[in-house]
């Protein structure tokens, strides 16, 4: 019954999102319907079991988290892979990289954000270690025999492995 | 010129100029993962700033003409910002994946931790 209910809300919330700007009294009810339709279809298929995870302040954190060191760290990759391809000094490798995550969320919010911050490229996941195997643009020499990289050796001025441990685990 | 319609200009000059950097990048590196790196982040980057030309363009009318359309506007454009970034990312992963099990090797790579990894396990095997 929760199950329906947070579902019912969550795709009224949707519906109303899409259609700001527009909403008169009719649409408002036919789109009360429509929520109440979906959930009665989905709502088993979105809630496999009962554990709802739903801190608002890990919300707010995420929020924060896009905003401020990923979009920083997402500029400071883009011109670095900028001034790359016009002068082609590059010396990839792929290295390994544990983020010292444990959740299934926390390791597809790292992955991707791996993938469009600090010249880096997720290539592999290992799903019993939760290694990440990682493509580097541009490996500082002397670096490349390292085992297993850390958060602080890939990323600069924000560590994005613990702002994704505050958020997921 | 009015100045909000200079700050449109401004971001669509920077989101065009980025995704011509992901063009470039796509004609002057040797293999496909350096290939991933240049069109996948400038892209998504680029993405975003002409979304966000689209955001202040449409705001702009709905707060000084009252059209209520570009509020909606604004709104699905976050979205789609949204959704792009995620599905960039993880098509990237899902390519970069696929060319390493069909047995590409980076090229002028100074260091494969994966091979090292595939190669012990495959000694374990025999």
């Amino acid at each position: 019954m929760i199950a329906f209910i947070l579902t019912a809300i969550s795709a009224y919330l949707a519906y109303l999102i899409f259609t700001a700007g527009s909403w008169t009294g009719q649409e408002l009810i036919a789109g009360g319907i429509l929520a109440i339709i979906v959930a009665a279809l989905t709502s088993g298929f979105h809630f496999r079991n009962n554990k709802i995870k739903c801190n608002p302040i890990r919300m707010i954190l995420a929020l924060l988290y896009v905003l401020i060191p990923f979009f920083i760290e997402m500029a400071k990759a883009n011109i670095d892979v900028a001034i790359r391809v016009f002068t082609g000094k590059i010396r990839p490798g792929i290295i390994k990289y544990n983020p010292q995550l444990k959740s299934d969320f926390g390791i597809m919010l790292i992955a991707n954000s791996i993938t469009l911050t600090p010249g880096t490229l997720a290539v592999h996941v290992d799903e019993e270690s939760n290694d990440l195997y990682v493509h580097l643009l541009n490996i500082a020499p002397g670096k490349e025999q390292k085992g297993s990289w850390a958060g602080k050796d890939i990323f600069s001025w924000f560590d994005l492995s613990a702002w994704v441990r505050r958020i997921a685990e | 010129m009015d100045i909000l319609t200079l700050v449109v200009y401004i971001l669509l000059g920077i989101g065009l100029f980025f995704n011509l950097v992901g063009i470039i990048g796509l004609l002057r590196f040797p293999d496909v993962y350096t290939r991933l790196h240049a069109e996948t982040k400038t892209t998504t980057f680029g993405a975003i700033f002409i979304s966000l030309s689209i955001v202040v363009h449409s705001l702009h009318q709905y707060f000084h003409a009252n059209d209520a359309s570009g509020l909606s506007l604004s709104i699905h454009v976050v979205l789609a910002i949204l959704v792009l970034a995620f599905t960039n990312a993880t098509g990237s992963h899902a390519i970069a994946q696929a060319a390493y099990n069909r047995g590409q090797k980076p090229v002028r790579a100074v260091v494969d931790k994966l091979a090292e990894v595939e190669f012990l396990e495959k000694e374990a095997e025999e």
